[in-house]
């Protein structure tokens, strides 16, 4: 604590696998007495059975309804008498359930997720009460608010087949009918050690983490193999598609591009990194090209930005938005916004704008380092969906690489307008 | 007993860094991750807000980053982002906040931006038209949202009369009203150093620091001339007030009087609180109107120690032929605390949370700056971090069982839903 780092490299992470198959991740944090403990399953809800969509997420759920030997609440009861914070999430490709404590308390927190990576017992009465407790859920997130339903047809309407364009907490008539049998045997397929990745970051070492895990995880017997994602592949779009929302609760519109654009797994290399330094030339915080032109140069926008889902299995998704002027249209916001996509493609990136991208992008990494969560779920999503511990240390090279005829490339080859997917939320008038 | 003690003592670690001219930050030196957190605080926020003119505070602190000195708006950008600078100000009801993230060798170019967006912001004609419209479409964005309406309307009666009826971002109403005059009267009424408090965190030493105050802060004006703000007691408690919106689920606020953080029971407050409603799986509202009964995804209660209103509120959503059953389920847990207090098992429970999690709330430098500022405007003392948990642990059933009845009361809450609950 006394000398500057010589490099901003980061922590020294440490990498190894048991014989059960289960990978270990652990990153040095050593500024409080505590650690991260995160348990990352390789499916998500792409993964989702046809007819059964937002199974992994209810089975997130239900995850914490505990087991034989830790029945219903024990678990968190636990967590919460250690002064610890636990929660799960559910996304395309993976789920994962952490709990942050003090470092003496992380043997204690690896025993009770062996426990239920293993022996989940579930009954009706605590399947049906939390069902709801999902319907709720998702009264609350989509049901209720336009701009979320939007999003939900966008997303199937630019994913026509891949399981991406589901909406992860599933759609309501089939939450309704999810069971408890479906919950166990989508357990029993992924909840195995050889599906799993182990990340613990915070004040402890690489030797001790491994001795507790091998005394923990290391004694599930391993399946044999890995769980395979079967998944269809979305077949390449041919058309340009429009999707309108008007209800009677919208005061303020706005405006999406999107586009099927290759994530770290499927890009050629370097393709995923030129994406990302044009997401951020489209997008930066007051820098931004969508902002320049279409906020301060053309005042045809109030508000506008750009994002790129990068860490995915498959093929995934780059989204361009804006909100409109109140003095002008959707129409002629689309159009402009088709043109500075249009220069782009025509005219290449300005070498200040690409030197600031890349600037940003690679402090955000050492930002990134100032928060132990951050970085576990960094290295969590990074191997859960196929990138490996090299991929995500090596990334800050990786992006200073990137050349302005990259940028210009991926956006030429992946923005065209002939397979946008435009959305449009509107104000009902009529309603 | 419960282990309170932490190895090392956090409050040692705070350095009190003065400048030559007396201005005082708490700092605390780390050089694991080359970076350095700032956070600063002035009271005011948006209850200093002209009375016809919501979202003054709001808007001021949005315009402050879009020109300053010598930079227009996109030069002042281009900056921050060439330097990879993250600078921003906020306005809550009771303060205007400032943060700033910068890499340690870029320290000197962020401490001059942050200087230059609090001294002399130029407020061009430009970014007050343009953020003017963000703002707007802002409140547009949430005029139908169902917690924002909720929230709105709650603050709106309780607070009736007072600034904290006001809405903290504005309404379409006040928003194309506000001049370049209101902003820069507010910013020479509430910009001052009397207020002022800095906390710093990261790759930077006591000298250095102490230097960039004198630099940062040393040409604010002495004296702030804040409006006198009146202690409000929220008003309709006992009553509700639905708000008809075609959704399938409704948005439930609920909310009474609660205490001052310097009130000699806040902290066994915070306790009683937290077992009603605290972010754990264990909490009250959470096993009866969760995982019991599947009412509601999100349910939650906490005290919102405001200056000039103190609170306890909380939320959530449920479908609406169940909205009834909901609120009456959170109605007797608050009327159950507070005739009976906590059992011993759920007080010991919350106390070891409580205890326990205090470190994960300044894991990162960020959230340091902000417990640092935080226990500044709060007047906790430095040896506050050491104390804090002893002071939990204290709390005992008797203590507690008597701060639930004083804190609840006859159980009587002013409540807004928004949706279309049936029976209500």
């Amino acid at each position: 604590m006394t000398t500057e780092p010589q490099s901003h490299q980061g922590p020294d992470i440490a990498h190894v696998t048991l014989h059960n198959g289960l990978e270990i991740v652990v990153i040095p944090d050593h500024r409080t007495p505590v650690v991260t403990h995160m348990v990352w399953y390789r499916n998500g809800s792409a993964d989702d059975p046809v007819g059964k969509s937002g199974i992994a997420h209810f089975l997130e759920h239900l995850m914490f309804k505990g087991t034989d030997k830790h029945p219903q609440g024990e678990f968190s009861d636990v967590v919460t008498a250690l002064g610890g914070q636990e929660n799960a999430f559910t996304s395309y490709d993976y789920t994962a359930y952490f709990q942050r404590v003090s470092r003496e308390h992380l043997k204690t927190m690896m025993e009770f997720e062996v426990d239920r990576m293993t022996g989940l017992v579930l009954s009706d009465d605590v399947v049906d009460p939390e069902r709801d407790v999902v319907i709720e859920e998702r009264r609350m997130r989509t049901d209720t608010d336009p701009s979320a339903q939007l999003g939900e047809s966008l997303a199937s309407t630019l994913f026509t087949h891949h399981p991406y364009g589901k909406p992860i907490i599933g759609y309501m008539h089939e939450i309704e009918g999810l069971n408890r049998e479906d919950a166990l045997s989508y357990y029993r397929r992924f909840y195995t050690p050889e599906n799993a990745i182990l990340i613990v970051a915070g004040d402890i070492t690489e030797t001790e983490v491994v001795r507790l895990a091998e005394d923990t995880y290391g004694r599930i017997p391993p399946r044999g193999s890995k769980p395979e994602r079967h998944r269809p592949r979305e077949p390449e779009a041919r058309a340009a598609r429009r999707v309108v929302l008007a209800d009677p609760k919208v005061e303020q519109p706005s405006l999406q591009l999107a586009w099927i654009v290759p994530s770290y797994m499927t890009a050629e290399k370097g393709e995923a990194e030129a994406l990302e330094v044009l997401v951020q030339i489209l997008s930066a915080h007051g820098t931004g090209q969508l902002h320049r032109k279409l906020v301060m140069e053309q005042k045809i926008a109030v508000a506008a930005g750009a994002w790129y889902q990068s860490t995915a299995v498959d093929r995934s998704r780059l989204m361009l938005y804006a909100l409109p002027h109140p003095d002008g249209t959707l129409e002629a916001l689309e159009a402009a916004m088709e043109q500075v996509v249009a220069d782009l493609v025509a005219h290449g990136v300005d070498a200040k704008d690409l030197r600031r991208a890349k600037t940003r992008l690679i402090a955000d990494t050492i930002y990134a380092q100032d928060s132990q969560s951050s970085l576990a779920r960094m290295y969590g999503s990074a191997l859960a969906t196929g990138s490996t511990v090299r991929d995500v240390t090596e990334w800050p090279d990786a992006i200073e690489a990137v050349t302005a005829e990259a940028v210009q490339a991926a956006a030429k080859k992946w923005l065209n307008r002939r397979h946008v997917v435009t959305g449009y939320l509107l104000k009902d008038e009529a309603a | 007993m419960n282990d309170v003690s932490t190895k090392a003592s956090l409050a040692s670690r705070i350095q009190v860094v003065r400048s030559t001219s007396g201005i005082e930050a708490w700092l605390v030196e780390d050089y694991t991750v080359p970076l350095i957190a700032m956070e600063i605080a002035m009271l005011g926020g948006s209850s200093q807000d002209p009375e016809a003119k919501p979202g003054t505070a709001t808007f001021l602190a949005s315009l402050l980053d879009e020109g300053a000195g010598p930079y227009d708006s996109s030069a002042f950008h281009d900056r921050l982002d060439d330097f990879a600078i993250e600078l921003g100000f906020s306005a809550s009801r009771d303060q205007i906040s400032g943060q700033l993230r910068t890499l340690a060798r870029h320290r000197d170019e962020a401490f001059d931006m942050f200087r230059l967006a609090l001294n002399e912001a130029r407020l061009d004609a430009e970014p007050i038209e343009r953020v003017r419209a963000q703002l707007i479409a802002s409140v547009r964005n949430e005029a139908n949202d169902p917690d924002a309406m909720a929230a709105r309307a709650w603050f709106a009666t309780a607070f009736a009369g007072h600034p904290y009826a006001r809405p903290t971002k504005g309404s379409l109403e006040s928003l194309p009203t506000i001049t370049r005059d209101d902003l820069t009267a507010y910013r020479s009424k509430v910009f001052a150093r009397e207020t002022l408090k800095i906390a710093v965190v990261g790759a930077i030493d006591a000298v250095t620091l102490a230097n960039e105050l004198e630099r940062v802060f040393g040409a604010l004006p002495a004296k702030a001339s804040l409006t006198p703000v009146a202690i409000a007691k929220p008003q309709a408690v006992g009553t509700r007030k639905v708000i008809d919106l075609d959704i399938p689920q409704s948005s439930i606020r609920f909310g009474a009087e609660g205490l001052l953080q310097s009130d000699p029971d806040f902290v066994t407050a915070s306790v009683v609180n937290h077992i009603l409603g605290g972010g754990v799986f264990s909490s009250r509202l959470f096993r009866e109107v969760r995982e019991k009964r599947g009412l509601a995804y999100s349910v939650s209660a906490q005290l919102a120690p405001f200056d000039h209103g103190p609170l306890h509120m909380g939320g959530t959503s449920t479908k609406n032929e169940r909205a009834a059953e909901s609120l009456a389920i959170i109605e007797a847990e608050i009327a159950s605390l507070a005739q009976d207090g906590p059992n011993d098992e759920e007080l010991d429970i919350a106390k070891k949370y409580l205890i326990g999690s205090y470190p994960l709330r300044f894991d990162t430098s960020t959230k340091l700056a902000g417990q640092l500022t935080h226990m500044q405007v709060e007047n906790l003392g430095r040896d506050y971090m050491d104390r804090r948990n002893g002071l939990i642990d204290a709390v005992t059933r008797e203590e507690a069982t008597r701060v639930a009845k004083r804190l609840y009361g006859e159980g009587q809450l002013f409540v807004t839903v928004v949706g279309r609950p049936v029976g209500m």
